[in-house]
């Protein structure tokens, strides 16, 4: 609503981005794409140049090379612009913890130009949406964290961003308030808000992003929608629960000693009384019902589910680390120190 | 609706406006006040500095310094309250730094720099608040003075030399800024400023007169920008000779700013 004459599709668009410290190479050449209303997950280990892509593209860094638009605006040549229609909420909560909830608020509604009395009714509004009513005359330094959050993405959202930035936002904070935080992203995906969020989490990714960039070391490993990644890296986990608990143990035995289970072997869920069978293929799957049925097990539930994401990413990360170019360069330096 | 009408206007301006300049700085400005009030510890220093060195300098050294100059107590207080005044521009310059540095720790620089506000507003605010809390000190040490025995005899000069105090501790407040700016926390800068400033106050003509010193650390002292601006401060408030010492400091203040700002402006664009 804010920018008609956006070019449809992409609200976040990059193109070979490259970001360069001295030797370090903490982007390079990244490719990126947020459709418009869409949560983009980028999900990768510290140091794999998240924040570096965030800074970029909040026009904090400029690129050493590559091309960057947010709503169709340039982050090399139109920064202002760009200023106008982002919300940054960074890996720690920037908001000023001398001043109260209210005052950062209004503080900020003031530098994004808001007249003094809409700068008043927002704040206000905004404190009310995120919970913070009953604490905002009070200083930022008595928040707890997940408040802390909450009010950085409020002073996020008080410009009415077409596009929110959330570099690590739940990082440090505990189970219950990462529930919080992320029940508030939702609301804000909910109203239309383009969101690109990085993150180390993959639970983090699965809740609240649509679409994945996978990144290390600089690089785009794998991206794409989440099932669409989980499909790439294959296998499915086929959950088997015998009637008889005792019978976790031999079934699991069994399955591993004829070899059709995928490559990590079977895994006994004692917890929930189930074995958890690693399969590639459609033949394997067959087969491992066919034993079943074979030795006369009774089930009571069998399912199949895809992988976590957490294995996913590993699978991924392992490709990237074993990958021949990587690994030259390390062992010269090696070879070079040894001489 | 209009709210809103006037908003999307807004979004569409891409210049900022000196209006708009001025409404930022002013937002700003009121942010670093409320500081303050919610801290007002933080005046501390503005307040007791001014007292505490005047009251030890003076009942301490102005004795024995005081017969040096031809004088006892008396005369040294017309030596040091000038001298003192000279260092208020410093503690400016110093605060302003330790600021921004605060501002970069806690990720609240990198909101406003992805604000749309031109990135001097973020310097002017705190500038701003800063020369207030110098006037504060300024006036606390003339109070104090007079009731030490200060006779303020050149009004007109006594404006001057608290100008002039002002012009040098915005330039040395580039050099605080790089600090700020280049350092990891806001205890390194005040270490690092006091590291710098401390031999240099002292190896000056701030408390007591150099004549007495041994001749290398004469020569120190004489180029040493703080003795002519303390000279020209003692020149301008009790009278002597001030043209000499006026022209250095405002020499000095400009080379300083002439290598320091683009320093200092160039750290600032390229903080990661």
């Amino acid at each position: 609503m804010t920018r008609n004459d956006m070019e449809s599709g992409s609200a976040v668009s990059v193109r070979g981005l490259v970001k360069h410290y001295g030797e370090t190479k903490a982007l390079d050449g990244v490719d990126l794409d947020v459709r418009e209303g869409t949560v983009m997950g980028v999900l990768g280990p510290n140091g794999a140049g998240k924040t570096t892509l965030v800074r970029i593209l909040s026009t904090l860094l400029p690129p050493t090379a590559g091309q960057a638009t947010v709503a169709g605006y340039d982050v090399v040549r139109q920064p202002r612009q760009l200023r106008r229609v982002i919300g940054l909420t960074g890996q720690y909560a920037s908001v000023d913890e001398k001043l109260s909830g209210w005052e950062n608020l209004y503080l900020i509604g003031r530098l994004l130009d808001l007249p003094r009395k809409e700068a008043r009714t927002r704040s206000d509004e905004l404190l009310e949406r995120f919970s913070l009513t009953e604490a905002a005359r009070r200083p930022v330094a008595t928040y707890s964290g997940g408040m802390r959050r909450r009010l950085d993405l409020a002073a996020s959202m008080i410009g009415r961003p077409a596009v929110l930035y959330l570099d690590e936002p739940t990082t440090g904070l505990d189970p219950r308030t990462r529930n919080e935080v992320w029940d508030e992203v939702k609301r804000l995906v909910g109203d239309g808000v383009t969101v690109l969020l990085t993150t180390q989490y993959m639970e983090e990714a699965e809740q609240l992003a649509s679409e994945l960039t996978v990144v290390d070391r600089g690089k785009v490993i794998a991206s794409g929608g989440i099932e669409q990644l989980k499909a790439k890296v294959g296998g499915r986990t086929l959950r088997i629960r015998p009637a008889d608990p005792l019978q976790l143990r031999p079934l699991a035995d069994t399955l591993d000693a004829q070899g059709i289970t995928g490559l990590a072997g079977t895994v006994v869920d004692h917890e929930r009384g189930a074995v958890l069978v690693p399969v590639l293929s459609d033949e394997q799957l067959t087969a491992v019902v066919g034993t079943l049925t074979a030795r006369g097990v009774t089930i009571s539930s069998i399912s199949t589910e895809l992988p976590s994401l957490d294995e996913v990413f590993l699978s991924l990360i392992g490709h990237s680390a074993s990958a021949p170019q990587d690994a030259v360069p390390a062992e010269t330096h090696e070879e070079a120190v040894a001489v | 609706m209009s709210a809103t009408a006037v908003t999307t206007e807004l979004r569409a301006d891409t210049r900022i406006t000196l209006r708009a300049h001025i409404r930022h700085t002013g937002a700003l400005v009121r942010r670093n006040l409320l500081w303050i009030r919610q801290d007002p510890e933080s005046m501390f220093d503005a307040v007791l500095f001014p007292i505490v060195f005047t009251l030890l300098f003076v009942y301490v050294f102005g004795g024995s310094i005081g017969q040096s100059l031809g004088g006892g107590q008396d005369a040294y207080v017309q030596y040091i309250v000038p001298g003192l005044m000279a260092m208020m521009g410093m503690s400016m310059a110093q605060g302003v730094g330790t600021g921004f540095n605060q501002d970069f720790n806690t990720g609240v620089m990198d909101r406003f720099r992805s604000l749309p506000i031109g990135r001097g507003s973020v310097l002017f605010a705190k500038i701003s608040v800063e020369m207030v809390r110098m006037l504060i000190a300024t006036t606390i040490l003339l109070v104090v003075g007079v009731l030490v025995g200060f006779d303020i005899t050149h009004w007109p000069g006594l404006f001057a030399a608290m100008g002039l105090s002002a012009v040098f501790g915005s330039a040395l407040m580039w050099v605080f800024l790089t600090l700020g700016v280049v350092m990891k926390n806001a205890q390194s800068v005040q270490a690092m400023g006091f590291l710098v400033l401390m031999p240099l106050q002292f190896g000056s003509s701030i408390f007591a007169p150099p004549q007495s010193m041994p001749g290398w650390l004469q020569n120190f002292t004489e180029y040493n920008p703080l003795s002519a601006l303390a000279d020209a401060a003692r020149g301008l408030m009790v009278g002597g000779p001030v043209a000499h010492d006026l022209w250095m400091t405002l020499a000095w203040s400009v080379g300083i700013t002439a290598v320091m700002a683009p320093v200092a402006i160039h750290k600032f664009r390229t903080k990661t």
